[in-house]
């Protein structure tokens, strides 16, 4: 079953570990979050090891990335805002690494298992929360109540600002899940036509030619997705932030 | 054992058939070991074959397992970013900015001096050009006075010549003009006693003569 598309998906045990009963095993996943870990830390603090005052093109790139989430941020989130840089930072290398070793042949994608999507963006959407309700109070409820709204409107409009409020870690996990989930698997059952048409002589060879270059253009596409979902998530992260620093600001 | 991972995956009625040839002693060591066993095998069987139909990224028991590590290894990025490589970018950026700017201060101070030094210089070329102008136009004055004065002198003397010359012209003219009246007496008596054979006296001829003259 080396042609089943969802194959990849799979979590597979590494080292078997088991706490009370629940599964906590060391896993292909988990390898390739440590590896998204290394990857990421290991090359953003070995490219800035040398501190160049004139940047070489590998500390530019760490210093591109910084200076990239660091203005998202302050325009999402006002200067107030940048006391959650290191969090918005650390979520946009996570994310953008994990997907793209993801792209790696044979590797697995931390972001394709929607329990991790989910996670993080319940990370983002405590903070907002924990964050709002400590620094405002009850005030951080003004979020739900938008200023200039007529009277008879308003149990409509709250409501609707709260479900939206809601659906907001489930849109934020989904998104990145399931874009990384159909672009692996578009990509695989492209490549798998190409292998079982290859195996049926010189016409399927022929006939192999239009479904590679499919692949190869989606792997391109891919990269393209690889990026912008670990931006969309970053900028949505900023926005959410936002409201947590200014909660009457809509 | 006698469980193969082909077995794992039949039917209870095709296992309870394998089971069936077997002792009362092969049985009772099927029973001692089968929960850990029947456990891994269904596990490689799930990994390979993707028997359970759940679809990998819902399967929920590796829920914990994936939350687990995503604490773990999230946790330890973020410590790294926030603790390490942040501070160390963010320094970075800062030295750089503020050599910039030392770098700016630095060139703007130069080039303060540079126009206050192009500003002497054109201070001091044009006094000196002042000063040459005034000095020249002294020299030039003095010449010019110099000049004056001598021509002045030669034309003072050039004067008295041309005054005493005149002076001595009009001696010679009225000495000959004197002499003049004189012959002209003197041929008017010469030219009355040719005429007229008697002399005429002086006095007369000297009345005529004057009288022509005056004519």
């Amino acid at each position: 079953m080396a042609n089943d598309p969802t194959h990849q998906f799979l979590v597979n045990k590494i080292v078997p570990i088991e706490i009370g009963g629940i599964d906590f095993s060391f896993t292909n996943a988990s390898l390739f979050m440590v590896a998204t870990v290394a990857a990421a830390a290991g090359f953003l603090y070995f490219t800035t090891g040398q501190r160049g005052l004139v940047p070489s093109r590998m500390q530019s790139v760490s210093e591109m990335s910084y200076e990239f989430i660091a203005s998202m941020l302050r325009e999402g989130a006002g200067s107030h805002g940048m006391k959650f840089f290191p969090l918005v930072f650390s979520l946009f290398m996570f994310v953008l690494t994990a997907n793209l070793l993801g792209m790696v042949p044979y590797f697995f994608t931390v972001t394709s298992q929607i329990i991790v999507t989910f996670a993080l963006a319940i990370l983002v959407i405590g903070t907002v929360v924990v964050y709002g309700f400590y620094k405002h109070g009850f005030g951080f409820l003004k979020l739900f109540v938008p200023s200039g709204v007529p009277g008879a409107l308003l149990p409509l409009v709250v409501s609707i600002e709260v479900i939206s409020f809601l659906s907001r870690p489930i849109s934020l996990s989904i998104r990145l899940f399931a874009n990384m989930l159909a672009g692996h698997i578009t990509l695989k059952v492209f490549a798998g036509f190409v292998t079982s048409l290859g195996a049926l002589g010189a016409v399927g060879v022929a006939g192999a030619i239009l479904p590679l270059l499919m692949t190869v253009a989606l792997t391109g596409l891919e990269f393209l997705v690889s990026f912008l979902q670990a931006y969309v998530f970053a900028v949505l992260t900023c926005m959410y932030l936002n409201d947590a620093v200014h909660p009457g600001g809509h | 054992m006698s469980v193969t991972p082909a077995s794992a995956e039949s039917t209870p009625f095709e296992i309870a058939q394998a089971e069936t040839p077997a002792t009362s002693h092969e049985t009772d060591t099927h029973a001692a070991q089968p929960a850990g066993e029947v456990h891994t095998e269904t596990g490689v069987a799930h990994g390979d074959e993707h028997a359970t139909g759940v679809f990998p990224p819902f399967d929920q028991t590796t829920f914990a397992s994936q939350l687990l590590w995503l604490a773990i290894t999230f946790g330890l990025f973020y410590l790294l970013m926030s603790k390490v490589v942040i501070p160390r970018i963010g320094g970075i950026l800062e030295t750089r900015h503020d050599r910039i700017a030392q770098d700016l201060d630095e060139a703007s101070r130069l080039k303060a001096e540079a126009d206050a030094a192009i500003a002497s210089y054109e201070q001091d070329l044009a006094s000196a050009r002042a000063k040459g102008n005034a000095i020249a136009s002294t020299a030039r004055d003095e010449a010019k006075a110099k000049a004056d004065a001598e021509r002045a002198k030669i034309e003072a003397s050039l004067q008295d010549k041309i005054a005493g010359a005149e002076t001595r012209i009009a001696e010679i003219k009225a000495k000959a003009l004197a002499d003049v009246g004189s012959i002209a007496e003197e041929t008017t008596a010469a030219l009355v006693e040719q005429l007229i054979g008697a002399k005429a006296t002086k006095a007369e001829i000297a009345s005529a003569v004057k009288t022509a003259a005056g004519e």
